[in-house]
């Protein structure tokens, strides 16, 4: 097989001993990806929106009150650590792993992706106490849209990993439910570079 | 069937070999590039040891370094793959969103300059 005929796709390729579930990957995948550039106008105009918001804080709290660098920096390691888990997941259904390890490492994916989440929570509750709530200013609407938006979707994901787990045990590791996985995937370090973006743009940018 | 199953995973164990091992090596690679892409920025930010507009400078080069990390070797899009369509995707996607976001940045810019 040359390189051509095993790479289908982007992301990870299951490869020839996989048979139809590496072959059929190709189209949903790719239809997949239109999805996620899709997704991606979407984050960019609410970036774009959010950085036409900077500074209109209307006397309200700035950057420097709500941006927790410590928290931040957990959320990262954690978001962070839960792509590289995932591509162990994905590396385990490559290799003819016993399904019990693929759900293995998927479950630590959605443990440090709830992780995320919940330092993200706090860090909103936090703000709602202090009044930075999204009513308040242009810049927290913009604020809470952008980091919402985000959190919403790596709440999803953890969804959808806890329903890929279901599917693994009730249906096997069938060409259908690999195909999903190799999706969902793209999904999942998809937000981690949307991810990079919030990071840099709102609370580096922000905490200087 | 269960000769199929066997051969499927001699096809696998031939596969392994070493293919598993580049492959967890990928991902280890990417994250490792992740952290040192990620640690500067947090500790100039934390810090404040460099003028305000230098580290904005570092944050945005190290943040789009990494992006094109990430791609490369969680996402697997890379120069090398003789279809081009997903690529094409991105780059066209890119221009949408300069054209969109930048074009929103740059009136709306400028509406707040002459509105002072």
């Amino acid at each position: 097989m040359t390189d051509a005929a095993t790479n289908l796709h982007p992301g990870l390729n299951l490869g020839p001993s996989h048979g139809e579930a590496h072959e059929e990957a190709e189209v949903v995948t790719f239809g997949f990806w239109v999805f996620l550039m899709s997704d991606l106008v979407t984050f960019g105009l609410f970036f774009a929106t959010f950085a036409t918001m900077w500074g209109s804080t209307a006397g309200g709290p700035g950057p420097d009150e709500i941006v927790n660098l410590g928290s931040i920096a957990g959320q990262t390691t954690l978001l962070l650590a839960s792509t590289l888990t995932f591509g162990f997941a994905s590396i385990a259904m490559k290799y003819h792993d016993a399904p019990g390890r693929i759900a293995m490492w998927l479950g630590v994916t959605a443990l440090l992706g709830a992780g995320f989440v919940a330092l993200e929570v706090k860090d909103f509750i936090h703000m709602a106490e202090i009044g930075a709530v999204p009513q308040r200013s242009g810049y927290l609407s913009a604020f809470w849209s952008l980091v919402g938006l985000h959190g919403l979707h790596v709440s999803m994901g953890i969804v959808f990993v806890g329903v890929m787990v279901l599917q693994i045990y009730l249906l096997g590791m069938t060409s259908r439910v690999k195909s999903r996985l190799l999706r969902l995937a793209l999904y999942w370090h998809f937000l981690d570079i949307v991810w990079v973006g919030i990071m840099s743009g709102v609370f580096l940018a922000g905490a200087l | 069937m269960s000769d199929d199953f066997l051969s499927r995973e001699e096809a696998a164990a031939a596969a392994a070999n070493g293919e598993r091992g580049r492959d967890t090596r990928a991902y280890l690679t990417g994250f490792a590039l992740a952290v040192l892409l990620t640690v500067p920025p947090f500790v100039l930010a934390w810090t404040g040891v460099l003028p305000r507009g230098t580290t904005l400078w570092v944050i945005a080069v190290a943040a789009l370094v990494q992006i094109v990390v990430h791609l490369r070797y969680f996402l697997h899009v890379d120069l090398s793959r003789q279809k081009r369509e997903d690529l094409q995707l991105i780059l066209f996607t890119v221009l949408l969103l300069a054209l969109m976001g930048g074009g929103t940045i740059w009136i709306l810019s400028d509406l707040a300059y002459r509105m002072h």
